[in-house]
C-alpha cells in the first residue's frame, strides 16, 4: 500500500431526464480507495452501481460533483482526455464482455496496446491469454467463444495495458456457478500478481466479502462503508 | 394470420426512425423512375407534337397530277381530317426588275395541324383571303429586296405582298433555298393560269387522324389501295426518322434514364433489406425458441418488407408525380418546351408495381436464411452464418429477379431484345462487382500491413472481418458509380454528337449556279467585301447511260428489274476533286484522286446508299451521259457521306481530269461573321449575277439548332435527374451500414481510443472500399458506354478518362464524408450508454 490515492469521488450526483420528471439515480456519493486497495460496490439492482462504474471511468458526465482518477481531475477533460486516461490507467470487464465481434480474441487483447501505438505487445498478450487458459484459442472470434472464455479473453484486455486500476461491473453475473468461481479466482489472482487497484462492482455478498472494503449504495446513495474481512 | 400482422407491426416499434431511413431509398427510387417515366411520356409528346409539326400531319400523300375523286374519297373515308396543297414552280417577277424561281403554293382545308405557322405581321396568314394577296418567306423577301406593299407577279396575275413568312410546318430549307415559297389562296392559284399549261405540279394532300390511329398501317393499306394513282406517302414517324437519329437517340435516352432509375431505387432497396433483415435474425430467433413456426417468423417479416415497401413506393409514386407537377412550372423560364403535366398513370402504376416488387424479391433473399438457421445458434452469434448448402429457393429468387429486370428492361426499352440484352449486362456488371468484392477480401486477409499504423490495419482488417460490409459497399457503390458513370458518358457522347452539326468554323454562306465565267467575278466580289470564297465546287450534271454493259433502258424495260426506276432516271450533279472531304469515308475500295491516262476508264466513287440502290461494287463499269457526250466510268470506291453535315454533297465524285471539258457551274462557300455580313455579300452577288443563288446556311442551322437545343436540353434535364437519386442512393448505402461500426467505435473508445484514431480507422476503411468501387463500377461504365455509343445510339464515345478520374474521385470523398459524417453521431452519446444496451 502506497498511501496514493488512485480513485477521488466528491458529492457525485447523477439525474436522467425522464418523461416523469428528472430521476435521481446517484445522490452525493463521495469516497477515495487508495492505490492498489481492493474495494467493492454492492447493492440490489437499480441501486445505480453501473451509473457509479459508469461515472468514475469517465464513460459518462455527472450531473454534479468531481471524480479524480490517477491523480486527474476528470471532469475538466475533453472526451479525448478521458480516453487517455482509459487508456493509460484503466481496465474494464463488463457483464456482458463487450468484446469486439470482428476481432479474433488475440487482436481483442491487443487493441489498447494498439490504440497507445505500441507494437510488439503480442508476447504480453499471449501470455495473458495463456495465463486465462486460452492460448489455444487466440484466432478464434469471439461468437465461436464460450460467454466464460469471452469474459476471459475481456480479462486478459483488462490487463494488457498494465492498469493502475481495474473497474469490474457484474463480471460473474452472466455465467454459471463453475464459470464464475474459475473467473473470480482467475481477476484476484491477476490483480494479486499485478498489484492492481480493484473496484468490483457485484450484487453477490460472497464476492464481495473477498475485498478489503465493501462501499454499499441503497437507491443512490452511500448507505455504508465498511472495510471487508479479507 | 392476425398473429402476424400485429407482431409485424410491434417490431417495428423499436425501430420505426430507422425503418425510415430503409424506406427512404424505395422511396427515392420508385419517385425516380416515376417522376422520369411520367416525364419522358410528356416529353416525348411534347417531341412528338414537335416532329409532326415538321411534317404537319399525321399523313402526307404526295402525287403529279390533281388527286382523282377516288384519291380524295378513300382519304375522306379514313375519318381523319384533310388538307390538300398545291404546288408550282414558276419565275416571279418581283417588278424592281428582279427574277426568281419560286414555289408558288396555295392550300386549301385545316392545314398545318400540327405546328405553327409564323408571319410578319403576325396576321399576314388570315390574310391571303383577301384578293390577290400572297406571302412570300422572309429570307427570299430580303434577298430580293421586297416588302409588305409590294407586288409580284405571278403568271398574268399581279399580287400585293402582305406578310412575310418566318416559320412553317415541313417547310425544308433546302428546297426554299432554290424555291422559296410564296403562298396565295387556292382560288388565286388557279386564276393565274399557270396550272393549265401541263407545267409540273405537286399536290398534297394532308391527313389529321383521330387519336390512336395507327398511320403506318394506314400507309400500307392505302398504298395498296391507290396503286394505280402514282403518289407518295410519308408519316410523321418517317419524317421524324429522316431529321437524323437524334430524335431517336433522345427517345432511347430517356428509356435508358427510366431504366437506370429504377435499378439505383433497386440496389438503395437491396442493401436497406440485407441491412434491416439480417438485423431481424436474432429476433426470429427468439420467436421460434418461444415456440413460432418458421413459416410465422417467415411471414411476419415477409409482411414488414411488403409494408415497408408499399409505404415506400406510395410515397414515392406521390413525390414523383408532384416533382412533375411542379417542375414544368418551377423551370417554365429555362424551359424551351411547353409540358404539360398529365397524370402519367402507366408511370405510376410501373413505379408501385417496380417498388413494392422488387421489395419483395429483395426481403425475401436475406430472409430465406431464417429457414436454415437453428434458433439457439443465432441467438448466441447474432451474426453472419455460413450458409454452406445450395438453397433451391435461392436460386429461384435470383431468377425471378433477373425475370423481372428483364420484364422491366424491356417495357421501358419497348423491346424484348434490348430488354435482355440490358439485364444480361446488369447481371454481368452485378457479378464483375461481386467477384471483386471477393477478391478485395481476399487481399485484404493476407496482404502484409504490418508496416502501417495501427489505424490503418485495422481499418483494412474491418474490411475482411467477420461481419464486413465489403460486398454491401462494393454493390451498391459500384452499381451506383456504373450507372451514374454510363449515364454522364452517354450524355456527353449524344451531345457531342449534337454539336457536330454546329457549323464551326465551316462556310455558312453558298453559293449556287455560278457559271464558269463567273466565278472569277464572284471571287473578287467576295474579297471586295471581305469574306473571301473558303471553297469552289465544280458542279457538272450528267444523266446514267449504264450499268455493268447494259444501258439504263434496256434496264428499265426488264420486267426482274428492281433497281428504282428514279435512280436510273434522274439527274446527277457530279464534282470532281482529287481528295476526301471531311464529312466522307471510304467503305470500300480505294478513293482515286487522278484518272489514269489515256482511254481507261475513269474511277469514280459512289455514295454508299446509292450504290446499294444501282447494285454497284467496286469494279463494276459504267456509262454517263454528260450533256451528250458518254464518259466512261469505273466504280473505284464506296463513301459514305454524313448527309447531317451541312456542305454540299454528291453522289458521285470524279477524279480531276475526265470531266474538264464538260460544262460545269460552280458553287462557291464562304464564312461569314456576322447575318449583316451575308446579306451585304448577298446583295452584292445578286446586283451583279441575278442567276446565281445564295444559300445562308447560318438561317438553317439556327433552324436545326432550335431543335437540338431541346433535345439537349431535355437529355441534360433527365441525366441530372437520375444522378441525384444516385448520389441519394449512395449515401444512403453509407448510412445503412454505419449501426454496425457504432458499437465497435463505443468500445474501441471505452478502451481508450481517441476520436482521431476513431476516426482514421473509418477513412482506411471507407478509403479502401469508396475507391475500389468506385474504380470498378466506373471501369464496367466506361465499357458499357462503349457498347451503347457503337450499339445502340450509334455515336462515337466521348474520351471517357476525365470522366472515369472525376467520378472515382467524388464517388470516393463522398463515401468518406458521408462515412465520417454519419460517425460523429458516435461521441455524440455517452459511451455508457451504449454500453448498456444489450447486444
Ligand atoms: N439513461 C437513463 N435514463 C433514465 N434512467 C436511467 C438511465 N440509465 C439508468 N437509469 C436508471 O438508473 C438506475 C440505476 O441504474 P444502474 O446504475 O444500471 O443500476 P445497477 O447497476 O445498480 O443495477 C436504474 O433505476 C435505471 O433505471
Ligand atoms: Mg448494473
Amino acid at each position: 500500500m502506497t498511501g496514493e490515492t488512485i480513485l477521488k469521488v466528491e458529492r457525485l450526483t447523477k439525474t436522467y431526464p425522464t418523461a416523469a420528471g428528472p430521476l435521481t439515480v446517484l445522490h452525493e456519493v463521495s469516497f477515495a480507495i487508495m492505490a492498489g486497495a481492493t474495494c467493492a460496490i454492492v447493492g440490489p439492482s437499480g441501486s445505480g452501481k453501473t451509473t457509479l462504474l459508469g461515472l468514475c471511468a469517465g464513460l459518462d458526465r455527472p450531473s454534479g460533483g468531481t471524480v479524480a482518477l490517477a491523480g486527474r481531475e476528470i471532469g475538466g477533460l475533453d472526451e479525448d482526455g478521458r480516453a487517455r486516461i482509459r487508456n493509460e490507467a484503466v481496465g474494464f470487464v463488463f457483464q456482458n464482455f463487450q468484446l469486439v465481434p470482428t476481432l479474433t480474441a488475440l487482436e481483442n487483447v491487443l487493441v489498447p496496446l494498439e490504440l497507445r501505438g505500441e507494437g510488439g505487445g503480442e508476447g504480453e498478450a499471449r501470455a495473458l491469454l495463456e495465463r486465462v487458459g486460452l492460448g489455444a484459442r487466440l484466432d478464434h472470434y469471439p461468437v465461436k467463444l464460450s460467454g466464460g472464455e469471452q469474459q476471459r479473453v475481456a480479462l486478459a484486455r483488462a490487463f494488457v495495458n498494465r492498469p493502475r486500476i481495474l473497474f469490474c461491473d457484474e463480471p460473474t453475473g452472466n455465467l454459471d456457478g463453475d464459470t464464475a468461481h474459475a473467473m473470480v479466482e482467475l481477476i484476484f489472482g491477476l490483480n494479486r500478481e499485478r498489484g492492481t487497484t480493484l473496484v468490483l462492482v457485484t450484487h453477490d455478498l460472497e464476492l464481495a466479502r473477498r475485498t478489503q472494503r465493501i462501499i454499499r449504495l441503497r437507491h443512490g446513495a452511500v448507505a455504508s462503508d465498511e472495510l471487508g474481512t479479507a | 394470420m392476425s398473429f402476424i400482422l400485429k407482431m409485424a407491426w410491434r417490431d417495428t416499434r423499436a425501430s420505426r426512425r430507422r425503418l425510415l431511413l430503409y424506406s427512404l431509398s424505395i422511396v427515392l427510387g420508385v419517385a425516380a423512375l416515376t417522376g422520369i417515366s411520367a416525364l419522358g411520356d410528356n416529353l416525348r409528346g411534347a417531341i412528338d407534337s414537335q416532329a409532326k409539326g415538321l411534317l404537319g400531319a399525321d399523313l402526307n400523300v404526295t402525287g403529279r397530277r390533281e388527286f382523282t375523286e377516288k384519291t380524295i374519297a378513300r382519304l375522306r373515308a379514313t375519318g381523319g381530317e384533310l388538307a390538300t396543297s398545291i404546288a408550282t414552280n414558276t419565275m416571279a417577277d418581283f417588278g424592281n426588275g428582279g427574277r426568281r424561281l419560286v414555289s408558288l403554293t396555295a392550300v386549301e382545308g385545316g392545314f398545318p395541324f400540327y405546328g405553327e405557322v409564323e408571319t410578319v405581321p403576325a396576321d399576314a396568314y388570315a390574310r391571303l383571303r383577301e384578293p390577290n394577296a400572297a406571302i412570300i418567306e422572309e429570307t427570299a423577301m430580303t434577298q430580293a429586296g421586297l416588302a409588305v406593299g409590294s407586288e409580284i407577279r405571278l403568271g398574268a396575275t399581279t399580287f400585293t405582298i402582305v406578310g412575310a413568312l418566318k416559320k412553317y410546318p415541313g417547310l425544308s430549307p433546302f428546297t426554299s433555298m432554290f424555291a422559296p415559297r410564296v403562298e396565295v389562296s387556292m382560288a388565286a392559284l388557279r386564276g393565274t393560269g399557270l396550272l393549265q399549261r401541263g407545267s409540273l405540279s405537286q399536290h398534297n394532300a394532308y391527313l389529321k387522324l383521330p387519336p390512336g390511329a395507327d398511320a403506318e398501317a394506314l400507309k400500307k393499306t392505302l398504298r395498296d389501295e391507290l396503286r394505280g394513282e402514282r403518289l407518295g406517302f410519308t408519316t410523321a414517324e418517317e419524317r421524324k426518322e429522316q431529321l437524323g437519329d437524334a430524335l431517336k437517340n433522345l427517345f432511347s435516352f430517356v428509356s435508358l434514364v427510366g431504366f437506370l432509375a429504377l435499378f439505383l431505387g433497386a440496389v438503395g432497396v437491396a442493401s436497406a433489406m440485407h441491412v434491416f433483415i439480417r438485423q431481424r435474425l436474432a429476433t426470429v430467433a427468439v420467436l421460434r425458441c418461444l415456440g413460432a413456426s418458421v413459416r410465422t417468423s417467415f411471414a411476419i417479416y415477409l409482411v414488414q418488407g411488403l409494408g415497408l415497401g408499399l409505404a415506400g413506393s406510395l410515397l414515392g409514386a406521390g413525390l414523383g408525380l408532384s416533382l412533375q407537377a411542379v417542375l414544368p412550372a418551377l423551370l417554365r423560364d429555362y424551359v424551351p418546351y411547353q409540358i404539360a403535366f398529365a397524370v402519367s398513370w402507366r408511370a405510376l402504376f410501373t413505379g408501385l408495381g417496380a417498388g413494392v416488387g422488387i421489395s419483395a424479391l429483395f426481403t425475401l433473399l436475406p430472409l430465406l436464411n431464417v429457414r436454415r438457421v437453428a434458433p439457439l445458434h443465432v441467438l448466441r452469434s447474432g451474426f453472419e452464418d455460413d450458409f454452406v448448402r445450395p438453397d433451391p429457393l435461392r436460386y429461384a429468387v435470383y431468377a425471378a429477379i433477373g425475370a423481372a429486370m428483364w420484364a422491366v428492361g424491356a417495357l421501358q426499352m419497348s423491346s424484348w431484345r434490348l430488354g435482355l440484352a440490358f439485364s444480361l449486362g446488369m447481371i454481368a456488371s452485378f457479378a464483375v462487382l461481386a467477384g471483386v468484392a471477393e477478391l478485395i477480401i481476399w487481399a485484404a486477409r493476407r496482404v502484409r500491413t504490418g508496416g502501417l499504423p495501427y489505424t490503418w490495419r485495422q481499418g483494412i482488417a474491418n474490411v475482411h472481418r467477420p461481419n464486413n460490409r465489403t460486398a454491401l459497399l462494393m454493390l451498391s457503390l459500384g452499381l451506383g458509380t456504373f450507372m451514374l458513370l454510363t449515364l454522364a458518358l452517354t450524355r456527353a457522347s449524344l451531345l457531342a454528337k449534337l454539336r457536330g452539326l454546329d457549323l464551326g468554323e465551316r462556310p455558312n454562306l453558298m453559293f449556287f449556279d455560278v457559271q464558269a465565267d463567273q466565278i472569277d467575278r464572284l471571287k473578287e466580289i467576295a474579297r471586295r467585301e471581305g469574306v473571301p470564297l473558303a471553297k469552289v465546287t465544280p458542279i457538272v450534271t450528267m444523266r446514267l447511260g449504264a450499268l455493268k454493259g447494259r444501258t439504263v433502258e434496256e434496264i428499265g424495260a426488264d420486267k426482274a428489274n428492281t433497281v428504282p426506276a428514279w435512280a436510273l432516271r434522274r439527274e446527277y450533279r457530279s464534282t470532281f476533286r482529287a481528295a476526301l472531304d471531311d464529312t466522307e469515308q471510304v467503305t470500300a475500295g480505294k478513293f482515286e484522286g487522278a484518272a489514269p491516262a489515256g482511254e481507261a476508264r475513269a474511277p469514280v466513287s459512289v455514295e454508299a446508299w446509292l450504290a446499294k440502290d444501282l447494285q454497284l461494287g467496286v469494279g463494276d463499269e459504267l456509262d454517263f451521259n454528260v450533256q451528250g457526250v458518254v464518259v466512261k466510268a469505273v466504280i473505284g470506291s464506296v463513301r459514305q457521306v454524313d448527309w447531317q453535315r451541312m456542305q454540299t454533297n454528291f453522289f458521285f465524285v470524279f477524279p480531276p481530269g475526265p470531266l474538264d471539258g464538260a460544262p460545269a457551274t460552280y458553287a462557291a462557300a464562304t464564312r461569314t461573321g456576322s447575318t449583316d455580313e451575308a446579306a451585304r455579300l448577298q446583295k452584292a452577288v445578286a446586283k451583279e449575277m441575278p442567276n446565281v443563288s445564295a444559300i445562308d446556311l447560318g438561317f438553317i442551322v439556327r433552324l436545326l439548332d432550335g431543335i437540338f437545343t431541346k433535345i439537349a436540353w431535355a437529355i441534360s434535364f433527365l441525366a441530372s435527374f437520375t444522378v441525384a437519386t444516385g448520389v441519394v442512393v449512395l449515401v444512403s448505402a453509407v448510412l445503412m451500414g454505419r449501426h454496425q461500426r457504432v458499437r465497435e467505435a463505443v468500445l474501441l473508445r471505452t478502451l481508450g481510443a481517441q476520436r482521431r484514431q476513431l476516426r482514421q480507422i473509418m477513412l482506411a476503411e471507407y478509403t479502401v472500399l469508396g475507391l475500389l468501387a468506385a474504380a470498378t463500377g466506373g471501369g464496367l461504365a466506361v465499357l458499357a458506354n462503349g457498347l451503347l455509343a457503337k450499339l445502340l445510339f450509334k455515336v462515337s464515345a466521348v474520351p471517357p478518362w476525365p470522366w472515369l478520374a472525376a467520378a472515382v474521385v467524388m464517388v470516393t470523398a463522398l463515401t468518406i464524408v458521408t462515412g465520417l459524417l454519419a460517425n460523429r453521431g458516435v461521441s455524440g452519446h455517452p459511451p455508457l450508454e451504449i454500453l448498456r444496451q444489450e447486444t
